[in-house]
């Protein structure tokens, strides 16, 4: 492995550690509020933001992250209008986002293959200072989507709950907007924008197929998604190939071996406890038949119906059958 | 001291006035149920009492503080109707419960022992020890909702209050439900609790509160059935007002033959 003797290999694997940690951590929240693909969304508008750089000569990155936080906020107000529309306007926020980076970038004199390293990806030439600012960003990301996991969690699992537990719901709910979008400008060197937000998404739905517990979960995705990140890049340093399709490709492969064994899983549940904790209250299970016959009368020890006792309680002979009182009718025994 | 009051309450929710005109006054230890049909309002008033609806006019005031400047929420337990919809990524029934805990610890602080042991005791209480590893998804929707009671008693609230526990629920989880409050009862905690009917929480039941068209209709012990509620008002048709005029007919309600007549 001399290939980590060189100082750009060394550079790409902690870029690829860090975001393969942050971006499944800040993804498992988008997953749990059904919004998987909003990094998808962020992504695209961070083009505009990369060209905006491109064309005023500023940082790229630090122009994306300024485009992706503002889209982030946008998409997060109307997502709280709870708008009808709130899809379609995300739609023409996204597509907009695209457009204008591409059009931005041919004004700005560039080539297509510059805008290409930004959208797919190019960990290889990240540089000293990108380094240092993709570190301490994923760090953040960590640090909070961990220490804020309880009220993150809750604030995503049950909104009313969590106001009146006095949490500021809105507040959470913008924080989450926001990781998201830095994760993306993150993760845009490593696997590119268009495909950060399968970084984001696919090791945490390959974590829950073998979770039960959000907790495990989180950690699971994290771990999931270092690997995936890391391993991509060692791989596609031998065969050459594309580092960021590497790793969302070897992230696609973990979720495909994990199916089989979560449906696995998930069946010998099912199987364990068919009936859940249903107690059947004379111990009775499949003999149990509720008797729809009107009864003028309680059987009881008054009655006149001769009792047989039956197991731990009494049946009475009725007609020809046998009936046990049941709540509030009677069994066919 | 009173732990609950509305004075002149009025939401209006989408365009549509849904409360008017609501006071309610509920002392320490008491325990109100909200009744009434569908559409009536006791989910809104229980919500607006809860700041989760906005006020458009009156005032609300929670242990004497004004809604708005109210920061004890450690004080106020919720139970809503039912579990939000199974959420994107598996949750433990004791990550639920513990979120009940959160109006007791600041942000980035770490869980202490006494949050852990109330944690515990909550699950207990509503006997799901044993399962507190389980996915809340694996549960059955009984089992849920006892979820949501233990998440409100982990915070030891004062006053607790819920939103239609028991729709949907089997009568064995009604009878554990009750056993339940009844503990709480005797504990002193006070209780607001919105049902379509009581089932066996009747014998709990001291005062009821039965809400019809967005204003409180009756206020006072218990009724044998919603028939003896008094009535001030006269039994008049207003021509014009009602949705249904009966001079107006529809086209489908014409007798055939004369479709299509001016």
């Amino acid at each position: 492995m001399n290939l980590l003797a060189y100082e750009f290999m060394q550079r790409a694997l902690l870029a690829a550690f860090v975001t393969g940690l942050a971006a499944p951590a800040v993804g498992t929240y988008l997953v749990q509020r059904r919004q998987a693909l909003m990094g998808d969304g962020i992504g695209h508008v961070a083009v505009t933001g990369v060209a905006v750089g491109l064309l005023t000569g500023a940082s790229p990155t630090l122009t994306a992250v300024v485009v992706a936080i503002l889209a982030s906020v946008l998409i997060e107000i109307v997502r709280d209008r709870g708008s009808t529309s709130g899809d379609v306007a995300l739609a023409l926020l996204f597509y907009g986002g695209i457009a204008g980076g591409v059009l931005i970038t041919g004004l700005a004199g560039q080539s297509a293959a510059t805008l290409n390293r930004y959208l797919f990806g190019s960990i290889t030439t990240v540089d000293g200072q990108d380094i240092w600012i993709t570190t301490v960003l994923a760090v953040v990301l960590v640090v909070v989507a961990i220490g804020l996991a309880p009220r993150l969690f809750a604030v995503a699992h049950d909104p009313d709950f969590a106001k009146v537990a006095g949490l500021h719901v809105r507040g959470y709910n913008m924080l989450v907007s926001v990781l998201a979008a830095v994760t993306v400008t993150v993760a845009m060197r490593t696997v590119g924008l268009l495909l950060v937000s399968a970084l984001m998404v696919v090791p945490v739905a390959t974590a829950q197929q073998l979770t039960k517990t959000f907790r495990e979960t989180l950690l699971a995705a994290m771990a999931l998604g270092t690997v995936a990140s890391v391993g991509g890049v060692l791989v596609s340093a031998q065969v050459d190939a594309a580092p960021g399709a590497t790793i969302v490709l070897l992230a696609l492969a973990g979720f495909a071996a994990a199916w089989p064994v979560g449906m696995w899983l998930r069946r010998r549940r099912r199987l364990a406890e068919p009936f859940g904790d249903v107690e059947d209250e004379f111990g009775l299970d499949d003999e149990h038949t509720v008797v729809p016959e009107e009864h003028a009368h309680a059987h009881g020890p008054e009655c006149g119906h001769p009792a047989v006792p039956h197991g731990d309680h009494v049946d009475y002979l009725h007609g020809g059958h046998r009936h046990a009182p049941h709540g509030g009718h009677y069994d066919e025994h | 001291m009173n732990v609950l009051e509305v004075r002149d309450g009025g939401v209006v929710l989408g365009g549509r006035p849904i409360l008017r005109g609501i006071d309610l006054t509920v002392s320490s230890g008491e325990v109100v149920a909200v009744l009434g049909a569908n559409g009536s309002g006791k989910s809104t008033l229980v919500r607006t009492i809860l700041g989760l609806n906005p006020l458009r006019r009156g005032s609300v005031e929670l242990f004497g503080t004004p809604l708005d400047r109210f920061r004890d929420w450690r004080r106020v337990g919720f139970v809503p109707q039912r579990m939000s919809a199974t959420a994107g990524v598996p949750a433990s029934v004791w990550e639920v419960v513990a979120s009940g805990r959160l109006s007791h610890r600041r942000p980035l602080q770490p869980m202490r022992r006494a949050d852990r042991q109330a944690i515990r005791a909550a699950i207990e209480a509503v006997g799901l020890d044993g399962r507190s590893r389980d996915g809340c998804g694996t549960l059955s929707g009984g089992q849920q909702q006892r979820v949501l009671i233990a998440r409100a008693l982990a915070g030891r609230p004062e006053l607790l209050v819920l939103d239609e526990p028991m729709a949907g629920v089997d009568l064995e989880n009604q009878d554990v439900f009750a056993s339940i409050l009844g503990r709480l009862i005797d504990q002193g905690t006070t209780i607001v609790l919105v049902a379509h009917e009581l089932g066996p929480l009747e014998p709990l039941i001291r005062r009821t509160v039965v809400m019809r068209d967005g204003r409180v209709a009756y206020d006072g012990p218990p009724l044998e059935s919603f028939r003896d509620i008094p009535h001030d008002h006269g039994h008049h048709v207003v021509r014009g007002q009602a949705d249904y005029s009966p001079d107006v007919a529809t086209p489908l309600e014409r007798a055939e033959g004369e479709v299509g007549k001016p």
